[in-house]
């Protein structure tokens, strides 16, 4: 079905192939949260891994910073339908925090669990791989706070709400339990290339 | 953080037809939508897509600012300049067209008569789109809850809603405006005209006499984060506030 008298402002072609259906292209930023962006002190910072109520391993914000680091570059999609191309992202991959807490997953699923009591469902076969890191810089910068500095979970091949901001630590689960938007309306999974926005999309 | 979980899905893309177009201020137009969608609640968004004749096609989000119990769906466009969606809801859209919509969505910047009052509601530009939407579901559901909508615009001739707005608060004593223009100076004695800080919040405040039971925050990227940091230096609880912010929508 087409719109009487539109035409459009077609990307590229270099970056119509980089945009997942429905997305369009922007150089700024923009900022989404469910309230008040947190402000969380770094002297009492803690990242703990945990399996359902037991914590598995904790971090100090020191302790966070030595364990090994990975840049990413690359691209991110909101589900709000802008995306933004070549971002810079430098923090903890999954895998490495794993390996310092010498923890092998215990399920097949987790939730990121936030500073400001947001959480989001991610199966950990999707953060390992190198698929996923705790980030705590941005763009050769400590992430600023509204975009969810000191550190947030890093997904980028799924939409990204899925990547937390003011993440606090991440809880394994026996199931893929819904987080917070995955309980008011939006997908389970989130893959911006199946355009999986909202609940029961296929 | 169960509240609100039984929100349901989002329809597929239907059909909508534009019934009307109508100026608000120089640069909002509102655009008024037939559409199939289950009945939204106040502060949900929908989904727009305009599709080219090649089959090239465009998504945007916007709220929704009619009243549930409204027929039709009425949204505010302010027109971006540089923008590819807006400017065809400002030069070509007109009665009879049909575009493609879903929803309604979102399940947490949402206000239910049930949720009581009193609610504080502080909107800076075409943020106020999802506020009216929960203004006008406050009247038309004849809730009690007391309700005031800080607003903060350029100048008064970009205040969307205006008449609508100072009509109901000269005749229901339930519902308080307060308005502020960030380039002019005010038009009512009681209004503002500065940026809504922390200090201007508190002056909204004290002279509302009210303790918010929920706030609702909606505007620009800095907007939101300005007044959020402000009502929290206030001693906000920052639980009670819920915020929708809008990067570029264009």
């Amino acid at each position: 079905m087409s719109t009487r008298g539109f035409f459009g402002r077609r990307p590229s072609a270099q970056a119509a192939q980089r945009l997942p259906p429905g997305q369009y292209q922007t150089e700024d930023f923009p900022v989404l949260s469910m309230g008040p962006t947190p402000r969380v002190d770094l002297a009492t910072w803690k990242f703990t891994l945990s399996e359902g109520p037991k914590p598995l391993a904790r971090w100090t914000w020191d302790e966070f910073e030595a364990l090994p680091r990975t840049t990413w570059r690359g691209d991110i999609h909101c589900v709000t339908k802008w995306s933004k191309f070549d971002t810079v992202w430098e923090g903890v991959t999954l895998d490495d925090l794993f390996d310092a807490a010498g923890v092998t997953p215990p399920t097949d699923f987790l939730l990121a669990e936030s500073y400001d009591g947001y959480d989001t469902n991610v199966p950990v076969a999707d953060v390992i791989g190198g698929k996923g890191m705790i980030a705590t810089r941005y763009d050769g910068a400590p992430v600023p706070a509204e975009h969810g500095g000191p550190a947030r979970l890093l997904v980028p091949h799924l939409y990204f709400w899925k990547s937390a901001k003011w993440v606090k630590g991440i809880k394994f689960t026996p199931r893929d339990e819904a987080g917070f938007w995955e309980l008011r309306g939006y997908h389970m999974y989130g893959d911006p290339w199946r355009e999986q926005r909202y609940t029961n999309d296929p | 953080m169960i509240a609100g979980a039984s929100i349901a899905a989002p329809s597929r893309w239907q059909e909508a037809v534009i019934d009307r177009v109508a100026d608000q201020t120089p640069r909002v137009v509102s655009v008024f939508l037939r559409a199939p969608l289950a009945r939204h609640e106040a502060g949900q968004h929908i989904d727009v897509k305009l599709t080219a004749p090649d089959g090239y096609s465009a998504q945007r989000s916007y709220s929704i600012a009619s009243a549930p119990e409204s027929s039709s769906i009425e949204l505010a466009i302010e027109r971006l300049d540089e923008g590819e969606v807006s400017p065809y809801f400002h030069e070509v859209a007109q009665p009879g067209d049909t575009i493609e919509v879903r929803g309604p969505i979102g399940g947490h910047f949402v206000w239910r008569t049930k949720d009581g009052g009193p609610v504080l509601l502080i909107a800076g530009g075409s943020g106020v789109a999802p506020l009216m939407a929960m203004v006008r579901h406050r009247t038309l559901a004849a809730s009690s809850a007391e309700m005031l909508l800080a607003y903060s615009s350029r100048s008064w001739n970009d205040v969307i809603y205006r008449d609508e707005l100072l009509d109901l608060a000269a005749r229901d004593p339930g519902f308080r405006l307060v308005l502020t223009t960030t380039r002019e100076a005010r038009h009512r004695p009681d209004d503002l005209d500065r940026r809504l800080d922390a200090a201007a919040l508190r002056e909204i405040a004290d002279r509302w006499g009210k303790t918010p039971r929920s706030v609702y925050v909606c505007g620009s990227t800095g907007f939101v984060e300005a007044v959020t940091i402000g009502l929290v230096a206030n001693g906000m609880a920052p639980a009670l506030i819920r915020t929708e912010r809008f990067g570029s929508s264009a």
